[in-house]
C-alpha cells in the first residue's frame, strides 16, 4: 500500500538525542538448537524511529520481543533505559513498565472494558489512584480518537479500533520506548490507515519507536533508520531514502523487488 | 445475445424490509420443529403417545397418595387395594431424613446455619449484593461450625485468630520478599494453632462462657451431613484446584512434579477407597488416643478428591487461553500473581464454568458414598427407616423424596452456572 505522508508530517519534534535508549551488544538467541538470532548489535538513541523489515522467519519479531524479555536471550547483553536484562525479575518488571508493546493480534483483555484495559496496569503496576488512572486513560483514548467506546468490550470493536485501544493501553503506562510487532498485519485494508495515523502522531511527539512492519510507505515517511534482517541477522542498516532507492545488499534488493512489485 | 451495458451503479441504497409472512411466529415453529416431514411427524406423535402413557400410569399412584398414616400397613388399609403412594412416611420421618439423629430441641441450629449460609453465599454469587457482606462470608465457616457442633464459641474465634496472626506476620515480613513472607506467615499461624490456641480458648471460655450444647458427629446425618460435606468440599476444592492447576503448569520442576503426582494419584483411585482410608487407616497412622473427627476426615478426603478433578478442569481453561493474553499481561509489567489474578484466571475460570459446576454437582452427589463407612447420609437413613416394623418394605416414596431434594440442589447449581455464563459473556454483547 502506498502512503504518501511526506507533506503532512510535522517533523519539528522528531529529534534524535544522543542519549542511548537501548543498547544490544553481540546478542544471540537459540530456540532449542535453532540459532534464531545471531550476533545482533544495535544501538537505539532516544527519539529514534526504527523500522525492522525482512522475510518471515528472519527473527525480526524475536528481536523486539527480546527487548522486553518476552523472549530470553542466551548470549550478549541488552541494556534498556540503563537497566540490563538478566534473569533478575525485578529488572525485567522495571523494563516492562518502561517499554510499551503493541502486538499483531492486539491481545486486549476480552473480559474487561476498553477503559479497564487501559487502567489495569497503571493501577496495579504503577499504583496510581483509580480516578487519576481513568483520567489518563480517557486522555489517551481521546488521542487515538475512540473515547466514546470506553465502556464497550473489545469484542464489540473493529480490528482497527482494537489496535488503537492497544496503543492507548500501552501509552497509559507512560512508556519511554514503544515496540510494535506487525501492528497492521492482522487488519483489513480499510483499517490500516487509522492505525498508521496513530503511530505517526506518536512519532511526531518524539516517541522512541521500534516497528516490525511491512508498511514500506510508513517506513519511508517516519523511520529515520531501516533495518533489514534475514536468517536471524542484521543484513542491512540504512536511512530510509537509501534503503529504498539504493539498497546495498543483494538480499535486500531481492526482498524489496518482491514486496514493491505491485 | 444479451446486449447490455456491464456497468451498474446503484442509485440509492436499499432499506431493510420485513421478512415474508409465515417465516416467523408459532406456525413456523410448528412446521419446522414438529411436522417438517413424515419422519418428524411420526416422531412427534409417538413421543406424545409415550408421554401420555407415562402420565396416565404414574398419576393415579401420585394422586391417590396417602399422607396421614402411622405405618405402611395403615396406608394399605386406607388405600383398600388401590394403587397409591404412601407419603405418610415422609410426613412421619422427614426430620430424620434432614437431620439424622441430631437432638430435636436443637434443630434450630442447623436451620439457622443453613439460612446464614444463603446469606454468606449471596455476595459471592451475586455482584449487586453489597461487598461489605463478604466479611460475613469470611466469618461464616466458623459460625456454622459453632452452630452445628456446639461447644464454646472461642474455639472457632481462636482458629480465626491464627489466620489474623498469619496476616500480621505476612504484612510485617513483606519486605523480605513474597516467598519468605508467605513461609513465615504460615509458620506463625501454625505456631498459634498448635501452641497458643488451646490455652487461649480455655482462658476465654472461663472468662466469658459462650457455648452451645455440644453435638457429636455421630448424631449428625441426613441432608445436614450431605450439605456440610458437600458445601465444605465445594468451597475448598475450587481455590485448591486453582493452586494445583497453576502448580501443574509451573516452570519449577519440583512444584510441577508434586502437582502431577498428586493429581494422577488421587484421580487414579476410587473415592470409596479414599473414604475407607479416612475411616480405617488413618486410625492406625495417627498417634493412639487422638480423636480426629470422622466427618472432618471425610471432608478432607472428599476435598482432596474434588481438588484433583478441579485442577484438571481449570488446567483445561488455562490451556484454552491464547498465549497473547499472557504476553500482553507480561508486557504491561504485571508480575506472575497479578497477571494470574487480573487477566488469566478471570478468563480461564469463565471458560471452565461448565466443567467446574459439573465437578461440584458430582461431588455433592458423591457425598452419599459415606454410607459405606457408616455415616448416616440420607440413603443410610432410608435403610434404617425401612428397618423399623412400621415402615418395612417402603422404597419409592423415600427415594423420591431424597432424589427430589438432591435434584433441587443440583438443578439450582446448574441454573446458576448458566446465569453466570450469560453474565460473564462479553464477546458479542
Amino acid at each position: 500500500m502506498e502512503l504518501n505522508y511526506e507533506t503532512e508530517i510535522d517533523r519539528s519534534r522528531m529529534r534524535v538525542s544522543d542519549e542511548v535508549a537501548i543498547r544490544i551488544a553481540d546478542m544471540n538467541k537459540w530456540y532449542g538448537t535453532y540459532h534464531a538470532l545471531r550476533d545482533i548489535n544495535l544501538t537505539v538513541r532516544r527519539g529514534e524511529r526504527i523500522v525492522i523489515a525482512g522475510p518471515s522467519g528472519s527473527g525480526k519479531s524475536t528481536l523486539i520481543r527480546c527487548i522486553n524479555r518476552l523472549e530470553e536471550h542466551q548470549g550478549g547483553r541488552i541494556v534498556v533505559d540503563g537497566i540490563e536484562l538478566s534473569s533478575d525479575l525485578k529488572n525485567i518488571d522495571k523494563v516492562r513498565s518502561e517499554v510499551g508493546m503493541v502486538f499483531q493480534h492486539f491481545n486486549l483483555f476480552p473480559h474487561l472494558t476498553i477503559l479497564e484495559n487501559c487502567t489495569l496496569a497503571p493501577i496495579w503496576v504503577r499504583q496510581i489512584a483509580r480516578n487519576e488512572a481513568i483520567e489518563t486513560a480517557m486522555h489517551f483514548l481521546e488521542k487515538v480518537r475512540i473515547p466514546e467506546q470506553a465502556h464497550k468490550y473489545p469484542g464489540q470493536l473493529s480490528g482497527g479500533q482494537q489496535q488503537r485501544v492497544a496503543i492507548a493501553r500501552s501509552l497509559c503506562m507512560k512508556p519511554k520506548i514503544m515496540l510494535f510487532d506487525e501492528p497492521t498485519s492482522a487488519l483489513d485494508p480499510e483499517m490500516i490507515k487509522e492505525v498508521l495515523d496513530t503511530m505517526i502522531e506518536l512519532a511526531e511527539e518524539g516517541m522512541t519507536m521500534l516497528c516490525v512492519t511491512h508498511e514500506m510507505g510508513f517506513a519511508q515517511a517516519v523511520a529515520n533508520r531501516v533495518i533489514f534482517m534475514d536468517q536471524g541477522q542484521i543484513v542491512e542498516e540504512n536511512d530510509p531514502h537509501d534503503f529504498f532507492n539504493n539498497p546495498q545488499s543483494e538480499r535486500t534488493r531481492l526482498f524489496l523487488s518482491q514486496i514493491l512489485r505491485h | 445475445m444479451i446486449d447490455r451495458n456491464p456497468a451498474f451503479v446503484r442509485g440509492e441504497m436499499l432499506p431493510a424490509r420485513e421478512p415474508p409472512a409465515g417465516e416467523t411466529g408459532l406456525l413456523k415453529l410448528l412446521r419446522e420443529s414438529f411436522f417438517k416431514d413424515w419422519l418428524s411427524a411420526l416422531l412427534t406423535v409417538t413421543s406424545l403417545i409415550v408421554l401420555i402413557w407415562i402420565v396416565r400410569s404414574v398419576s393415579p399412584w401420585l394422586i391417590d397418595s396417602v399422607w396421614n398414616a402411622n405405618s405402611l400397613s395403615e396406608c394399605r388399609q386406607i388405600l383398600g387395594g388401590a394403587e397409591g403412594a404412601c407419603f405418610a412416611v415422609i410426613r412421619d420421618r422427614w426430620t430424620q431424613l434432614l437431620f439424622g439423629f441430631y437432638p430435636p430441641t436443637q434443630y434450630w441450629r442447623p436451620v439457622l446455619a443453613f439460612a446464614l449460609m444463603l446469606l454468606a453465599m449471596a455476595p459471592i454469587l451475586f455482584p449487586p449484593v453489597p461487598r461489605r457482606l463478604l466479611w460475613f462470608s469470611a466469618a461464616f465457616p466458623g459460625l456454622a461450625y459453632w452452630l452445628i457442633w456446639g461447644g464454646t464459641l472461642w474455639l472457632p474465634v481462636s482458629a480465626y485468630a491464627g489466620l489474623a496472626v498469619g496476616a500480621i506476620v505476612l504484612r510485617l515480613a513483606t519486605r523480605l520478599g513474597s516467598g519468605v513472607a508467605i513461609g513465615l506467615a504460615l509458620a506463625g499461624a501454625l505456631v498459634w494453632w498448635f501452641f497458643a490456641s488451646g490455652a487461649v480458648t480455655t482462658a476465654l471460655g472461663q472468662l466469658l462462657p459462650l457455648s452451645l450444647a455440644p453435638v457429636t458427629s455421630r448424631e449428625m446425618g441426613g441432608f445436614l451431613l450431605s450439605i456440610v460435606i458437600g458445601v465444605t468440599g465445594i468451597s475448598l476444592s475450587l481455590p485448591l484446584g486453582i493452586v494445583l492447576a497453576l502448580g501443574r503448569r509451573s516452570k519449577m520442576p519440583l512444584v510441577k512434579t508434586l502437582s502431577v503426582v498428586f493429581i494422577e494419584f488421587i484421580r487414579g483411585v476410587p473415592l470409596i477407597t479414599l473414604l475407607f482410608t479416612a475411616s480405617l487407616l488413618l486410625n492406625y497412622f495417627l498417634p493412639p488416643g487422638t480423636t480426629f473427627d470422622l466427618i472432618l476426615r471425610v471432608i478432607i478426603m472428599v476435598t482432596l478428591f474434588a481438588t484433583a478433578y478441579m485442577a484438571e478442569v481449570i488446567r483445561g481453561g488455562l490451556a484454552a487461553l491464547p498465549r497473547g493474553q499472557y504476553e500482553a499481561a507480561e508486557a504491561l509489567g504485571l508480575d506472575y500473581w497479578k497477571a494470574q489474578r487480573l487477566v488469566i484466571m478471570p478468563q480461564a475460570l469463565k471458560i471452565s464454568i461448565p466443567g467446574i459446576v459439573n465437578s461440584f454437582i458430582g461431588l455433592f452427589k458423591d457425598t452419599t458414598l459415606v454410607v459405606f463407612i457408616g455415616l448416616l447420609d440420607p440413603i443410610a437413613l432410608s435403610n434404617s427407616i425401612r428397618a423399623t416394623t412400621d415402615w418395612q418394605g417402603i422404597y419409592w416414596e423415600l427415594f423420591i423424596f431424597i432424589g427430589g431434594l438432591f435434584f433441587i440442589f443440583c438443578f439450582s447449581m446448574s441454573r446458576y452456572s448458566m446465569h453466570l455464563e450469560r453474565r460473564l459473556k462479553t464477546e458479542h454483547r
